[in-house]
């Protein structure tokens, strides 16, 4: 799903200095406009209607997240559960996107949510930091696959970008591509809270995508401020411009601190408005979360009944 | 019909409590007028009729000047500073509580979207009030000597563009200058300086501070050549400024008149926020922006790229009911407006430019036009050279820093400017040549009330806002 249909796959040509040039040569990004953008787009106002089909797609875009030490096969089995039936009550209710957890424990993960398409996404690479050498990472990612994840969220080597060695961070994406190839979607954490500036955002959304991300991800939701508005605008700019240039289309994955139905709306909000329909669906936009999806349970069931319930009406996530 | 489309979410009206008629606020109390002249002020989005309204005549005119008159020898010029600012601080704090109430009131009789009022027209205006507040007793500060002093009666006449905040604009000053006001709205949108009217009598303002009278343009020209008027402020249209100008005589006179604003983008520019900045600078409260970017310059070389980045970004404006919280464009404030911009449109397309609209369905009831855009546009053009006061881009190419500034200084106006790009010596070169009051970088129509606003050449003369903005206030 990561060609668009009868469009030709770009051969990346541009490597070294040359890689540096384009990358330092992309346009600039005003943070004081970008804030103001997505200022003005989070207090638009999604009733009735518009709210019920927002809560439904919200929930269809989740990736279900845990990423814990004490992460253990129970954890993930429940968390997997609520994944397949959000509301056990409600048969309405679609399922996540995928479930999101550790190398290890996407067996555990594969083995529950088999057959109902839900994906398995797993991190890898050293995640969080990315602190590694390239034969463990690449190992990280083939265990990855080998347990049964068809999605890897692997993280890009931050210290390399911010020392200015694009080439080098290239590489370990195509890489990585290289091995998820055909078997898993690449998913490219950029790890917006350590990039800072909105100007490394689309330079590392750029490097991300031309070395073959299928989706480019803000954060592992491990450093704060993970994602937020102006950063995923800037990134949803980026797939935009790159589709317009390249005839590839790549999702976006705006991950960590996403909590209450209201963050989510205002990022379909974003994604609406700044790339519009062909960005609206599971397949290329996706919300990294683990307590969002009890407060999109509890907002649907207000839209539904008229009344709240207390949250020991829904269920824990594991 | 996209994915997600917004259903609607209209703001309650509930919070105004619109009367039948009004009468005029002079000395403190609403009175009927002396003849029987009244008119309707209507919602230019359905044009459903709000309320009846009192035409003052000369006489009326006379009465509102003997009572600021009045209150300026006996109450204000004398109160101390402190005291008057106490007075604005309350004015100021009344305004954000019924900050809602003003908002819809603003928008059903100006049409602009409530998002424009509720986030920028009501707490500017509120700002207003708390900046000059503070300055009320440290004028002696200010620069314009050890112990300036105010004016006496001004006279002072307002558009239709930001109702609220005009008024803002000119009573906040004049009021902490130690000045008193007779203020005329301008006659399609007089409704929210009649509510200000109940606000200064909740904030016990000494009667006859401020007064406020209603009428068309032959109450304004009673009110400006009144011999009791010591000061004449005027925000409007050029045309009229002028006339202003001449029946002054030997009062003092500042004038915020028309503009065809310059707003050019170079090739390094932001490009995603420079789009923005461009829908902003022009299609911002309709384009009834005095300050407008109403004449955009393109870097040659990034022309192709900006303009198909400029018309995906307008396809999604959401032209529409003013009240709903969704709306970027609401509706032309009167038919005569409409018509204007309609001519001026037309010519464009008669002299040759290439006419190009945001497809959006506009409403069957009220006055409407679509975000447009023109390129193709010869600085010779009219609408290149007029301003529109409307939702209309002229699109002009540039190739050198040097010929953005010849073309952008090319008009008779030389009210505001912007300028886009990642490098900030460039800015520093354009701003100091272009003939602009206000020269904005990688931003446009952002206001302050610390900052002074005004024009060069024929958008006027003569600050508001910020320190520089009493001097118009004071006898110096």
């Amino acid at each position: 799903m990561n060609e668009a249909e009868g469009e030709p796959v770009t051969t990346v040509t541009i490597a070294g200095p040359d890689l540096r040039r384009f990358l330092d040569g992309l346009p600039g990004v005003d943070s004081v406009g970008a804030e103001a953008r997505a200022a003005v787009l989070a207090s638009r106002s999604i009733k009735t209607t518009a709210k019920r089909l927002a809560l439904d797609l919200a929930i269809s875009m989740i990736d279900l997240t845990t990423l814990e030490g004490q992460d253990t096969p129970g954890k993930v089995r429940a968390m997997c559960a609520k994944a397949t039936h959000p509301d056990p009550t409600d048969p309405t209710v679609p399922m996540v996107a995928a479930v999101c957890v550790y190398p290890d424990l996407a067996e555990v993960a594969a083995a529950e949510v088999k057959g109902t398409g839900i994906h398995v996404a797993s991190v890898a690479t050293g995640f969080p930091s990315g602190r590694a050498s390239l034969e463990v990472k690449l190992a990280d990612v083939r265990s990855a696959i080998a347990a049964g994840a068809d999605e890897v969220d692997m993280v890009i080597d931050r210290g390399a970008f911010l020392a200015g060695k694009y080439q080098l961070v290239f590489d370990e994406i195509a890489a990585v591509h290289e091995v998820c190839s055909g078997k898993a979607h690449l998913k490219v954490i950029l790890e917006t809270g350590e990039l800072v500036t909105l100007d490394n955002v689309r330079r590392a959304s750029w490097l991300a995508m031309l070395a073959g991300a299928d989706f480019i991800k803000t954060s592992t939701g491990k450093v704060s401020p993970a994602a937020t508005l102006p950063v995923t605008l800037v990134m949803l700019e980026a797939v935009r411009d790159y589709r317009e240039s390249h005839g590839r289309q790549v999702g976006v994955k705006a991950a960590g601190g996403i909590r209450t139905a209201k963050d989510a709306i205002r990022y379909l909000v974003l994604v609406n408005e700044t790339v519009g329909d062909d960005w609206l669906d599971p397949d290329w936009f996706r919300l990294g979360a683990s307590s969002l999806l009890n407060d999109l349970l509890m907002q649907r069931t207000k839209l539904a009944t008229g009344r709240y319930s207390g949250p020991d009406y829904f269920t824990l996530d594991s | 019909m996209g994915k997600f489309e917004y259903a609607p979410a209209p703001e309650s009206r509930a919070v105004v409590a619109l009367r039948e008629s009004y009468g005029l606020f002079i000395d403190g109390d609403f009175v009927p007028g002396k003849d029987d002249g009244v008119f309707k002020t209507i919602s230019p989005a359905t044009e459903e009729v709000l309320a009846e309204v009192t035409e003052a005549s000369p006489a009326d005119v006379d009465r509102a000047v003997s009572a600021a008159r009045r209150a300026y020898e006996q109450t204000w010029s004398v109160m101390p500073g402190r005291e008057r600012a106490k007075y604005l601080f309350r004015i100021a704090r009344i305004i954000q509580e019924r900050a809602r109430e003003l908002a819809v009131l603003e928008s059903l009789d100006n049409g602009k979207p409530i998002r424009e009022s509720r986030d920028v027209d009501i707490p500017l205006a509120a700002a207003h009030f708390f900046y000059y507040a503070g300055w009320a007793d440290k004028l002696e500060h200010a620069g314009f000597g050890p112990d300036p002093q105010p004016l006496g009666v001004a006279g002072q006449v307002i558009p239709w563009n930001f109702p609220l905040l005009m008024l803002a604009w000119k009573i906040a000053p004049a009021l902490a200058c130690g000045n008193t006001v007779v203020l005329k709205p301008a006659e399609t949108t007089p409704l929210t300086a009649l509510l200000f009217a109940e606000i200064c009598q909740q904030a016990d303002l000494p009667p006859g501070v401020v007064n406020i009278i209603t009428g068309a343009g032959p109450t304004g020209r009673a009110l400006v050549t009144h011999p009791g008027i010591d000061k004449v402020a005027f925000t409007g249209s050029t045309e009229v400024g002028k006339e202003i100008a001449r029946a002054a005589g030997r009062k003092k006179v500042t004038l915020e008149l028309g503009g065809k604003a310059a707003n050019i983008v170079f090739a390094d520019a932001p490009v995603d926020q420079a789009v923005e900045g461009i829908v902003n600078g022009i299609f911002f409260n309709q384009g009834h922006v005095c300050c407008a970017g109403s004449r955009l310059l393109v870097q040659e070389s990034v022309y192709d790229q900006v303009l198909e980045s400029l018309r995906r970004r307008l396809a999604t404006l959401r032209l529409g009911d003013p009240l709903d919280k969704n709306t970027d464009v609401g509706a032309i404030n009167s038919p005569a407006q409409l018509a204007k911009i309609r001519e001026l449109s037309d010519s464009g397309e008669a002299e040759g430019a290439e006419r190009w609209s945001a497809p959006c369905e506009l409403p069957v009831k009220g006055f409407w036009f679509p975000p447009t855009v023109f390129t193709g546009v010869s600085p010779a053009h009219r609408i290149a050279r007029e301003e529109i006061f409307g939702p209309v881009l002229s699109v002009l190419t540039f190739r050198t820093p040097a010929e953005a500034i010849a073309k952008a200084n090319s008009t008779p106006y030389g009210l505001s400017a912007g300028v886009w790009t990642d490098k900030g010596s460039r800015i520093l070169w354009m701003a100091a040549r272009l003939r602009a009051g206000v020269v904005w970088a990688n931003t446009f129509n952002k206001f302050d009330p610390t900052s002074p606003f005004g024009g060069y050449k024929e958008s006027g003369y003569g600050r508001e806002g910020g320190r520089h903005g009493l001097e118009a206030y004071l006898d110096v």
